[in-house]
């Protein structure tokens, strides 16, 4: 069977079955391993995806489900040119990661509430990012790596 | 990883074919909603259909209205999208609040209030609010249709009385009326509620007294619960009320009889109600 989606803003076609998790479609058929794998049900975060904007367990979700709709990955947040976007500048930026394995979910949710909710308080950010887990940093320098993202995206503006 | 075993996805156009595909699948296809619960259970090995049933792909289910009497709700509304409507922010805030607060914000993007019934996993926070709410569920299957309260529909742990061929198809809430207060409570340290507590009151002059009460607890046994009994300790005097609050607690965890599980022994529970009742009261009438 053929998948047809907006992966990171180009249509593309891929060989899939039904019961295939999107995350495994994106790791193993398009070798795009930036998403990560852990928990495998819904709890942790760290294969979060962008459906039309809403995060997403890629763990979890069937590939199915992408069915014409735009997927946004890890991959796919850094301008052509290689300018990181804004929250990912952040949490260099921060030291908001030290392993790394829940930052590529971490900066995609943390996309995800800034564009529904560009000037959260630090309450709304602890209740949106509570399904992200991060095992090494004790998420204080995330919430303000997210912080100093807000203010530089509303500087932008 | 844990791959999901070999399946076929079929898309129905209307609840009658959905009805009729899960009748010819019987024990090797099950509705499928937004899988949160469903994929999960088949990861583990739990269950397995070699046939899903995407509900999501019949037009019409994914609706909100407002009427003049109730709210309707459509079986594959989000929890997200149920705590961004607009008209449930307005006169159902206990509702968004609820709704705001399950699981996390991946679960909510995907899984649906009808999934989350459907699987009466115990520790449901909808289905207890939707209880004291006195909420109906519209069923149908390839004879027809029925209504059903939410005690008729969840009867026990992963247990409704849905029949084979039968989908939910919408939830109807009626209108909380200017002179009900509700608030809605819940206690969790892990990924499900230990405890949800709801609580709906009729009140008279300026909230000095209450006319009418339904309390509801959840999560803490199999399933959600009330009782009339409790009902009646809430109701009178506001002043009287706040002194029958412990026994009102005290008869509702009779009611609910908890048991001991991995989120706190049957006696912890007891106490929370008790805890959470009182809480939900001033809230209901702050
Ligand atoms: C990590 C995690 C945390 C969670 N935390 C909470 C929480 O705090 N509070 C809470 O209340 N819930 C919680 N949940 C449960 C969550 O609300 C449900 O997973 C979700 O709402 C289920 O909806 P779904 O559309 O994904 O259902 P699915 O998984 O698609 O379906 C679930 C079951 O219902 C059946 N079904 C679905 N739709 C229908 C229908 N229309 N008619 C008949 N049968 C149907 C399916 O056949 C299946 O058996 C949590 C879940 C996860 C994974
Ligand atoms: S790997 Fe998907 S949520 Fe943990
Ligand atoms: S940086 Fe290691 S888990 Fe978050």
């Amino acid at each position: 069977m053929k998948l047809s989606f907006n992966l990171n803003g180009r249509p593309i076609e891929v060989e899939y079955e039904h019961q295939e998790t999107l995350a495994e479609v994106l790791r193993e058929r398009l070798n795009l391993t930036g998403t990560k794998i852990s928990c495998e049900v819904q709890v942790c975060g760290a294969c979060t995806v962008l459906i039309d904007g809403l995060p997403v367990s890629s763990c979890t979700l069937l590939a199915y489900e992408a069915r014409e709709r735009n997927v946004v990955t890890i991959e796919g947040l850094a301008k052509p040119d290689g300018a990181l976007h804004p929250v990912q500048q952040a949490f260099i930026d921060e030291f908001a990661f030290q392993c790394g394995f829940c930052t590529p979910g971490m900066i995609l949710a943390a996309k995800a509430l800034l564009d529904e909710n560009p000037k959260p308080s630090r309450e709304e950010i602890v209740h949106y990012m509570d399904g992200n887990i991060c095992r090494c940093t004790g998420y204080v320098p995330i919430v303000r790596a997210i912080q100093k993202a807000a203010q530089k995206l509303s500087n932008e503006k | 990883m844990m791959p999901l075993r070999r399946f076929q996805i079929h898309q129905p156009k209307t609840v009658k074919e959905a009805a009729e595909m899960l009748s010819h699948y019987g024990e090797k296809g099950r509705l499928y909603a937004g899988g949160t619960e469903l994929l999960l259970a088949m990861k583990h090995d739990l269950l397995r259909y070699e046939h899903l049933v995407d509900v999501k792909t019949v037009p019409g289910l994914d609706e909100i209205e407002i009427g003049n009497a109730s709210l309707h709700i459509g079986t594959t509304v989000t929890h997200r999208a149920i705590e961004q409507s607009v008209p449930v922010r307005e006169k159902f805030p206990v509702l968004a609040e609820m709704a705001n607060h399950v699981a996390n914000v991946r679960v909510r993007s995907t899984g649906t209030l009808g999934g989350n019934l459907c699987f009466a996993e115990p520790h449901s926070d909808p289905a207890t609010l939707l209880l004291a709410l006195q909420a109906h569920v519209h069923v149908q299957g390839r004879s027809g249709e029925r209504t059903l309260g939410m005690e008729e529909l969840i009867v026990g742990a992963y247990e409704t009385t849905l029949a084979t061929d039968e989908l939910l198809i919408g939830i109807d809430i009626p209108r909380i009326a200017k002179s009900q207060r509700a608030a809605y409570l819940k206690f969790q340290t892990h990924e499900r509620p230990t405890l949800g507590l709801a609580l709906v009151l009729d009140v008279d002059g300026n909230g000095r007294s209450i006319t009418k009460a339904r309390a509801a607890v959840g999560s803490v046994s199999p399933k959600p619960c009330r009782s009339d009994q409790a009902d009646a300790l809430l109701a009178g005097p506001r002043d009287k009320v706040e002194k029958q609050l412990d026994d009102a607690a005290k008869v509702l965890a009779d009611a609910a009889d908890p048991v001991d599980d991995l989120e706190g022994s049957a006696e912890y529970k007891r106490h929370l109600i008790g805890v959470y009742l009182r809480r939900a009261f001033v809230k209901a009438l702050a």
